[in-house]
């Protein structure tokens, strides 16, 4: 399935600081994990993740280290205090949301039982 | 992983490295990344060359990825961000706008300097050559109508209160008003600077780099044009020749005038070939500027005779109030926001700290005497710009002591001097604008 640009670049954030909510992480693990709890359908540019961790580390979301494991130096992100609390605050924006669409998609036919227009 | 692999990433490596936004450690970032993802490509059956095209390919197009990160990292490509696309063939040289503004600059000094008493042309040059750098960048950014209105309103508001004002003659709050005039002029120009965004942090933290730089080339070229000036008299003097009236009444001041414009034009078309100037003169006077408190602090205490502690102390402590949140602004303009807390962060507290200390001392005295002798417009000029600059650092000294104790993050601090340029704005407004009429324009 393809998701808009635009919900993809928004959901970003929320959650990039939800993932390192569950532990500290880097860059490939983040972009797995992401795939892996969208079942692939959530698909970003690889690269543009990196330029989002920096924004969050400047506006002291999260925290960096350098590491090297089996070779490979490997920049880790951890969730600050104040990391923690933006979470806590885009998690109830979404909830909000995600509880409107809930609401009023109740009421409508869902697209999947639509009646195919016009083709044998 | 194999040879093969390792070869084209650091093929990779050199081309990605190009790009001024990526620096070498989020390029360090993405090769872990690529590698891993090689790995795991690797791991699911595909051939060696297959899985780093792919992984590439996945990673993004270089140079969105590279518009990307200036996007965050608007700081490493200030240096040139006159590296956009050389102008198509039918747009009119910048050079010759430039050099046409600075003509129309130095004429308007000269016109300014037959047509007006000799103190009202100094008084009066600012407002004579300001505008047209503001117009420099006004169409160098494309500004909306709508800005330049407000700009130009600004300017003949000040033209009007600096000329129509009743001023007892030339000292007092006269003198104030023209001394800051200047700043709400800079401000105007550093509206048309951000293409009219002057709202945004990052804009405005460009404005103070460029401010930074036009100094320094602005002195360069004054300190050329004396050389210069100074070879032409003695040659003609050796000559019989009186050049005093052309050098004085045409050269120098239009000169003086013209080099406003083009020290703009050289800092905006420099190219990357050197770091940024005022920063790495901040980093030579910081430690320098550390003794030259503490010895005043010294003086103070031990030598100085408190009592006679006057109006001209306190403009010195202004000054050097100046002269220290300068060095605090410089330094911030050019940090890695990201880069952790090292000496120089302690050494800037410490500066604060030292600076807050002798400050507070002549603070006291000045408002024991104000208590004796009564306000006066100096005074109010002296103790409201001693109160502006050290709100200021008392707030950017709880900022980046946070910083230093890993508390904040830098960006904080960035923030709260950018946001704080707007208070000297206002005050400089409050001074030219309500300061003469408080004060029966004395």
């Amino acid at each position: 399935m393809h998701i808009d640009k635009d919900l993809v670049a928004a959901s970003a954030t929320p959650l990039v600081l939800a993932i390192l909510g569950e532990g500290d992480s880097y860059g490939y693990a983040i972009l797995k994990r992401i795939r892996e709890l969208s079942g692939g359908d959530l698909d970003w540019t690889d690269g543009m993740l990196y330029p989002l961790l920096h924004r969050l580390e400047r506006q002291g979301l999260v925290t960096a280290s350098w590491d090297t494991v089996d070779g490979r130096k490997r920049k880790h992100y951890a969730l600050t205090a104040a990391g923690g609390d933006a979470l806590a605050e885009r998690r109830q924006q979404w909830q909000v949301v995600a509880d409107a669409l809930d609401r009023v998609w109740r009421d409508v036919v869902p697209p999947t039982t639509a009646p195919a227009r016009g083709l044998a | 992983m194999g040879a093969t692999t390792d070869a084209r990433v650091d093929e990779w490596r050199r081309y990605v490295q190009r790009k001024a936004a990526i620096a070498a450690s989020d390029v360090d970032e993405m090769e872990a990344h690529l590698r891993d993802q090689v790995d795991d490509l690797l791991a699911v059956g595909l051939a060696e060359d297959e899985a780093f095209l792919v992984a590439v390919k996945r990673l993004g197009n270089v140079d969105a990825l590279s518009q990307e990160f200036a996007r965050e990292h608007a700081d490493r490509l200030w240096k040139q961000h006159v590296a956009a696309p050389p102008a198509d063939g039918d747009e009119v040289p910048e050079l010759g706008v430039v050099l046409l503004l600075g003509s129309v600059a130095a004429l308007a000094v000269r016109l300014g300097s037959g047509v007006l008493s000799a103190e009202a042309a100094v008084g009066n040059a600012p407002l004579l050559v300001l505008p047209f750098l503001a117009a420099y960048f006004a169409w160098k950014r494309r500004i909306s109508l709508a800005v330049a209105v407000t700009g130009l309103v600004t300017v003949a508001a000040l033209a009007v209160v600096l000329n129509a004002y009743p001023f007892d003659g030339f000292e007092g709050t006269h003198v104030l008003a023209l001394v800051h005039a200047p700043i709400l002029l800079w401000c105007v120009v550093g509206i048309a600077y951000a293409g009219g965004r002057w709202r945004s942090h990052r804009r405005r933290m460009d404005f103070v780099r460029f401010t930074g730089e036009w100094v320094i080339y602005y002195a360069l070229l004054a300190l050329g044009g004396m050389a210069l000036t100074g070879l032409t008299a003695a040659a003609f003097v050796a000559l019989g020749l009186e050049p005093d009236v052309a050098l004085g009444e045409w050269i120098v001041p239009m000169g003086a005038a013209g080099a406003v414009l083009v020290a703009a034009w050289l800092v905006e078309a420099k190219q990357s070939i050197i770091e940024n100037m005022a920063p790495v003169l901040t980093r030579v006077f910081t430690p320098l500027t550390v003794v030259l408190l503490v010895a005043l602090f010294v003086g103070l205490v031990a030598g100085g005779d408190l009592s006679a502690v006057d109006r001209q102390l306190l403009m010195v402590m202004d000054l050097v109030l100046v002269l220290v949140v300068g060095l605090v602004l410089y330094a911030v303009s050019a940090r890695d926001p990201l880069a952790p807390a090292g000496w120089f962060d302690r050494l800037q507290v410490a500066l604060v700290v030292c600076a807050l200390a002798v400050d507070a001392v002549v603070l006291v005295a000045m408002v024991v005497r104000i208590a004796d002798a009564g306000l006066t417009a100096d005074k109010v000029a002296a103790l409201g710009l001693n109160l502006v600059l050290l709100v200021n650092l008392v707030r950017s000294l709880l900022l980046s002591a946070a910083f230093v104790r890993g508390r904040r993050p830098f960006d904080a601090l960035e923030r709260w001097q950018t946001g704080y340029l707007a208070v000297y704005a206002a005050w400089a407004a409050v001074v030219v604008i309500v300061l003469p009429p408080v004060f029966g324009w004395a």
